[in-house]
């Protein structure tokens, strides 16, 4: 892995009207890492890449892709992506090896290395045997696989995913998975999607978004860490004084899960395990289960955009 | 990279019926009017001797047909003319082109050299009608040069309003019938203030009034620069509209 930044991303909005859907975002990518990005429906997971693909224009804020900034310089920095949108952008008269030229072309591919960069690009997507079919009577997932070729053909430092497995079977998602893996050792890749199994499998880096605004950027590995210990599972035979858990110092919020069962989340820098403990036991709340939870990314998703959400609300009101 | 794009779609125009039928329907029209014309011409062609006109066979036969052939593909161009953009919206498409190291620029001529490469293909065939005449008679090879040479730009022009219209819209029929409307009025906009002073700026626009001199053999660089004039300003107005498409939202 080597430490050359392929995108950088200043301080970027976009407005759609007077609605703001990505609120200043700041971010980077390294060659060798496959970025998540994570976000509920309309939280401006698909603004982001339409920008950071040249389909939009960015209100505010600066996109540099592989040295060359996305406005100022739009050639070099366009040759320097491959783009997949949500909805694969083939023309279904063509055949495959008919649209992969034409991408070759467009991507200012040398006419004698056309043949050679199409062969390559369906090598790796796994469409060798349907060159010669009709996109159009292709299934979905082969026409995802045609999208996906023709983001990869001209081997662009940087390539950009939305949703790449929407429609697929799970065979063909577990493989275009390895697939974007694969890519991820040599390019810098930018997948979003709302599948979060699918970020745990691929990425190792996570951007959660949330209404236009980044509300978490981890690598996986910190992730995990963070998953790890945020969260206790006590069983309790009497039922307790919420109250008094939640005054606890560390615990952020409690939850009662029914018959004696609470889940507590607390900040991973204060563990209020023992604290939890002696209280229990001065009480005399029956204390007969204790146990350091691990989180799911779903967990932490939730969690975040639900807080995010709380909080606005509360601003409101 | 224009070549490349303008190659890519008039390949899709002709994997489409619709590019055959109107080869097709429009030849079939042309010929029939061109043969009635000749059947007209041989019937009237001694009286046209004795009475010493100088009218032969280019005037009679030939500037007709390019003149109709101007009506029935003012009827035609929108119904190419509206997929170019309009239909790759539609099936998001576009953003093929956008995320492509290509300007708008490229992209609007791209598109914008199929069409009227289509169109002059379509004129090309038309051409040959009078053509072959030559078997038999001779042309006014001056008059019949200029009249395509007019009918050309003409095309040119027709092509430049069908592709702005087609960027406005995701709808091909909704650019289809605003390609027609704003055809038509250009060609009629003479019909106002017919006779009183307003005629002179209403018919100065009127795209008529600067095609039939080319049908009467006078080539007048004030016509062919108001052609290419209003192919200019139409193309410049369709990058404008897909750059919008980039900032707007």
């Amino acid at each position: 892995m080597s430490d050359e930044v392929l995108v950088e991303v200043e301080d970027l909005s976009r407005f759609y009207g007077a609605i703001l859907a990505v609120k200043h975002i700041n971010f980077s990518i390294r060659r060798g890492q496959v970025l998540g990005f994570l976000g509920p429906n309309g939280a401006g997971k698909t603004t982001t890449m339409q920008i950071l693909s040249g389909n939009l224009a960015p209100s505010t804020g600066r996109v540099r892709i592989a040295g060359h900034d996305l406005l100022e310089d739009p050639h070099g920095a366009k040759q320097a992506i491959g783009y997949l949108p949500e909805q694969p952008p083939v023309y279904r008269e063509l055949t495959v090896d008919e649209y992969l030229d034409y991408c070759a072309g467009l991507n200012r591919i040398a006419r004698s290395q056309r043949r050679a960069a199409r062969e390559a690009a369906k090598k790796k997507c796994g469409l060798s045997d349907v060159g010669r079919r009709l996109i159009g009577n292709l299934s979905k997932g082969y026409q995802q696989r045609v999208g996906l070729a023709q983001a990869i053909i001209h081997l662009p430092p940087v390539i950009i995913l939305d949703e790449p497995t929407v429609g697929l079977d799970p065979i063909q998602i577990r493989e275009i998975r390895h697939l974007i893996r694969e890519l991820g050792k040599e390019h810098g890749v930018i997948l979003s999607t709302h599948i979060l199994p699918e970020v745990q499998a691929t990425c190792d880096q996570v951007q959660i978004i949330n209404k236009g605004e980044l509300v978490l950027n981890d690598s996986i590995e910190g992730l995990s860490r963070h998953m790890q210990s945020s969260a206790l599972s006590v069983g309790l035979r009497n039922t307790p004084d919420l109250d008094l858990i939640q005054g606890i110092t560390g615990v952020k919020s409690v939850q009662d899960q029914g018959d004696g069962r609470l889940h507590v989340f607390y900040d991973p820098a204060i563990d209020p395990t023992e604290a939890l403990v002696e209280l229990a036991v001065q009480k005399r709340w029956g204390l007969y289960e204790l146990q350091p939870q691990r989180a799911s990314l779903e967990d932490i998703f939730v969690h975040i955009t639900t807080e995010e959400h709380e909080s606005l609300t509360g601003a409101v009101a | 990279m224009i070549f490349t794009i303008a190659r890519n779609e008039l390949r899709r125009m002709f994997l489409s019926p619709l590019a055959w039928t109107i080869l097709a329907v429009v030849l079939l029209i042309l010929a029939f009017m061109f043969l009635s014309n000749l059947q007209y011409f041989v019937m009237i062609q001694s009286r046209l001797l004795s009475m010493g006109s100088d009218q032969g066979l280019t005037a009679v036969v030939v500037a007709p047909l390019l003149g109709n052939a101007a009506v029935v593909l003012l009827l035609v161009v929108p119904l190419v003319s509206m997929r170019l953009v309009a239909d790759e919206r539609r099936n998001k498409t576009l953003s093929l082109l956008f995320s492509a190291p290509v300007s708008m620029t490229e992209i609007v001529l791209g598109k914008y050299l199929s069409l009227v490469g289509f169109l002059w293909l379509i004129l090309a065939l038309v051409a040959l009608m009078p053509l072959s005449l030559l078997a038999g008679g001779t042309l006014d090879f001056g008059m019949f040069g200029a009249g395509l040479l007019g009918l050309a730009l003409l095309l040119a022009g027709f092509a430049a309003v069908g592709l702005f219209m087609s960027t406005l819209t995701q709808h091909q029929t909704v650019a289809a019938v605003s390609t027609f409307g704003v055809l038509l009025l250009f060609w009629i906009l003479d019909w106002a203030g017919q006779g009183s002073g307003a005629s002179g700026i209403l018919g100065y626009m009127s795209i008529l009034n600067h095609y039939e001199p080319f049908l009467r053999g006078i080539f007048d660089t004030s016509d062919a620069a108001y052609l290419v004039l209003f192919i200019l300003t139409f193309l410049m107005l369709s990058i404008r509209r897909l750059d919008m498409d980039r900032l707007g939202g």
